[in-house]
């Protein structure tokens, strides 16, 4: 790696990122649980499997954890600017982008751990209002909130604060759900528009000014994948277009499951104005942050029945299929456009900065 | 949605593309100069529609890749002495100038911030009154009048901390610099749709008029730049070669006489070095005696050493269409946008971004 210090870009979720966890986080840290780079980390409590984790009993062994009730395990920090804005806040932030986290291994989220690093000279009560939103992010995703710590840093160390959540939750039996299950002919479904957050969020910090309705997306996607789990166990990959957006989370897939993703751009929700917020600024869609959409790639037979159960589900309503795995190239995104011609879809490269003219 | 969707359609873009294949007898070369055009290209898949006889050619228009090293050396300087705020669009950030880079300079502590207009920059200068910014003014003559604007508004304003560095060229005298240097053969400009919005058609006349050379100013959505690809086409089948304005809804022959007026209040031509094509006579702006006041390098003291770029860097080549982004050899091996060597993989409107991001294996 030619850099020798952080930059902004190795927090944007695109290829610094990705290159700092494979290059910097994971050798160090090597183990088969946090390899597979899920959205959270499942794993069976019993002592083999922690020995089969450490590689101090023979992988034979391993039929004898396959039947044992396996945790998903996940954590985050939430660092957003600003803290509050519409549609949401930091508090929200964190429990559902937790909650999610957990929900995209298919596991049934339970418990979250909060810990505050507040700057000195935070009002209370915004402090007041961030607790008063974690409450009621938890209680709609029936989570709760069982363990916390409170750092105070000095004026001017955190933003206002920063935030981190751990979560806990169980993954169902006949769930297996990884960035590298997907298969030749699965059907690629889209739970809704993409975009909103980062616009939101983007407008807010540098007050841009749009006039606009527009709100954060958060939210809580337990529920969604609950209904979706119940259609069908044929579901191979859930992924939330987090930081990074809708084409670094396909190219994700299609990298973990060596498969390409054929992609129409015509059939991805857009809404009036966060087209029109990017357009202004030079932005695509694909790239920008949402926090309460998810990808799903599901066998073709029951593609169908799945997007039935979602549009019949809170936050699932305007799901939609848009594309497909297929073989060639392996580990490619292509779209086609809407003026039918065709195109690479490539992970975000280093952070989307407006254009000049 | 206005002014998108209807210039999105794909059911006309499929006629365009149609009757683009009965004007092309022979391999023609159209240069597009504006590096928002070039990524629309690739955004919308327009490449792969065109037909085999047709290259198209990315131009020098991009304000970023164009800023020589040594006056984004200067920029750096002026961020890394103490009190300065240096203000920047946001591509300029990453941009490696002879030694550093403004966001380098920034991880190290020196306070360099993004702004979307100049007036971000005036309203950081107002809110900071005991700190001097600077905003590194690049540009075209898009972005010019805004700049001209921000400095009356200082002025009117007695608004004591805000200078700029001015490093604004000019599109027409870097076309005829191209032309001259008769690299490459160009059939046809496809040319900036925004800084043509600002000083009009008339400017570019010169080109069919001097050198036989098709012209039609085009706007970024697909149907803008197939139309204006099929304007540049027919104007050569039919040996009639003239400037079209296919973008008739933000461009007129006399272009927009306020922006000009407050752009040449504050600033005056002057000679301007661009990377990969080197110092075009009057191709710059500089400010008016009257203005030299709010000229950052007057007012602080700055040395730098000279400087100096990448010796296996082809951005210039590529600048000026000689060499396509995946010809040169440091393409997507040594230079990537993590870590690029020249602007030209930095800039969101950069060829070699663009290539990047868009091009494929």
């Amino acid at each position: 790696m030619k850099h020798d210090r952080i930059l902004l870009a190795h927090g944007s979720g695109g290829k610094l990122s990705h290159e700092l966890v494979e290059k910097l986080f994971l050798p160090p840290f090597d183990n088969p649980i946090l390899s597979r780079l899920d959205d959270a980390a499942v794993f069976s409590l019993s002592p083999i499997a922690h020995r089969l984790s450490l590689g101090e009993v023979s992988s034979d062994k391993r039929s004898a954890i396959s039947d044992m009730t396996r945790l998903a395990f996940t954590t985050d920090s939430y660092v957003v600017k600003p803290l509050f804005f519409c549609g949401g806040d930091i508090g929200r932030l964190a429990v559902c982008g937790t909650v999610n986290d957990l929900s995209m291994v298919g596991a049934t989220p339970l418990y979250i751990s909060a810990a505050f690093v507040i700057e000195e000279g935070f009002p209370l009560k915004d402090l007041e209002r961030v607790v008063a939103s974690m409450r009621k992010a938890a209680m709609e995703a029936r989570v709760l909130i069982v363990a916390g710590d409170t750092k105070v840093v000095e004026r001017g160390s955190a933003d206002g604060m920063f935030l981190n959540t751990t979560g806990v939750g169980v993954v169902p039996v006949g769930v297996e759900i990884s960035g590298g299950n997907a298969q030749v002919g699965d059907v690629v479904i889209l739970s809704g528009p993409i975009g909103d957050h980062g616009i939101v969020v983007l407008s807010e910090r540098e007050g841009l000014g749009f006039e606009t309705d527009l709100r954060s997306d958060i939210a809580p996607l337990n529920h969604l994948v609950s209904a979706m789990l119940q259609a069908s166990l044929r579901i191979h990959v859930l992924r939330d277009p987090t930081r990074g957006g809708l084409a670094t989370i396909l190219n994700e897939i299609a990298a973990q499951s060596k498969v390409g993703i054929r992609i129409e751009e015509g059939r991805i929700p857009v809404r009036d104005a966060v087209r029109a917020a990017c357009e202004m600024l030079g932005y695509d869609p694909l790239y920008v942050a949402n926090e309460g959409k998810l990808v799903a790639i599901v066998a073709p037979e029951d593609a169908s029945s799945v997007l039935a159960a979602m549009r019949r589900t809170c936050y699932g309503e305007e799901a939609v299929v848009i594309g497909e795995v297929v073989a060639e190239p392996p580990g490619r995104v292509l779209m086609k456009t809407g003026i039918g011609g065709t195109r690479i879809v490539d992970m975000l490269v280093g952070e989307m900065l407006p254009r000049i003219c | 949605m206005r002014y998108i969707e209807e210039f999105r359609q794909g059911a006309v873009a499929a006629k365009i593309v149609e009757r683009l294949r009965a004007y092309v007898s022979r391999p023609v070369n159209l240069m597009e100069v504006c590096g928002t055009h070039t990524v629309s290209i690739f955004r919308h898949g327009i490449r792969s529609l065109l037909p085999r006889s047709v290259t198209m050619l990315s131009g020098p228009g991009c304000p970023v890749c164009v800023t020589a090293n040594a006056d984004l050396d200067k920029a750096i300087a002026l961020a890394e002495i103490p009190g300065i705020i240096l203000a920047t669009f946001g591509d300029m950030f990453k941009v490696p100038a002879s030694r550093s880079s403004l966001r380098e300079a920034k991880a190290e502590g020196a306070d360099v911030r993004l702004v979307y207009s100049t007036l971000d920059a005036l309203e950081i200068a107002r809110a900071n009154p005991q700190r001097q910014v600077v905003f590194f003014a690049v540009g075209f003559e898009t972005t010019a009048p805004t700049i001209a604007c921000s400095i009356l508004e200082a002025e009117r304003e007695g608004i004591g901390n805000f200078s700029i560095v001015s490093v604004h060229k000019l599109i027409p005298p870097a076309i005829k610099a191209l032309l001259d240097g008769e690299e490459v053969r160009i059939d046809g400009f496809l040319l900036p749709g925004h800084v043509s919005t600002i000083i009009g058609s008339r400017p570019y006349e010169f080109i069919p008029g001097g050198y036989g050379v098709a012209c039609a100013i085009a706007g970024f959505e697909p149907l803008d730049i197939l139309g204006g690809i099929e304007m540049l086409l027919r104007q050569i089948a039919d040996g009639e070669v003239r400037v079209e304005i296919g973008y008739r809804r933000a461009v007129r022959r006399e272009g927009n006489p306020l922006a000009l007026e407050q752009m040449y209040r504050v600033f005056e031509v002057c000679d301007a070095e661009w990377r990969g094509l080197g110092v075009i006579p009057d191709s710059g702006l500089r400010l008016r005696r009257e203005y030299e006041g709010f000229d950052a390098e007057r007012r602080f003291d700055v040395n730098t050493p000279p400087p100096r770029e990448h010796p296996a860097c082809r951005c210039g080549e590529v600048l000026r269409g000689v060499t396509s982004p995946p010809e040169c050899p440091l393409f997507a091996r040594a230079c990537t946008p993590e870590r690029p060597i020249g602007p030209c993989m930095v800039s969101v409107e950069g060829s070699c971004a663009a290539w990047y991001q868009y091009g494929g294996p």
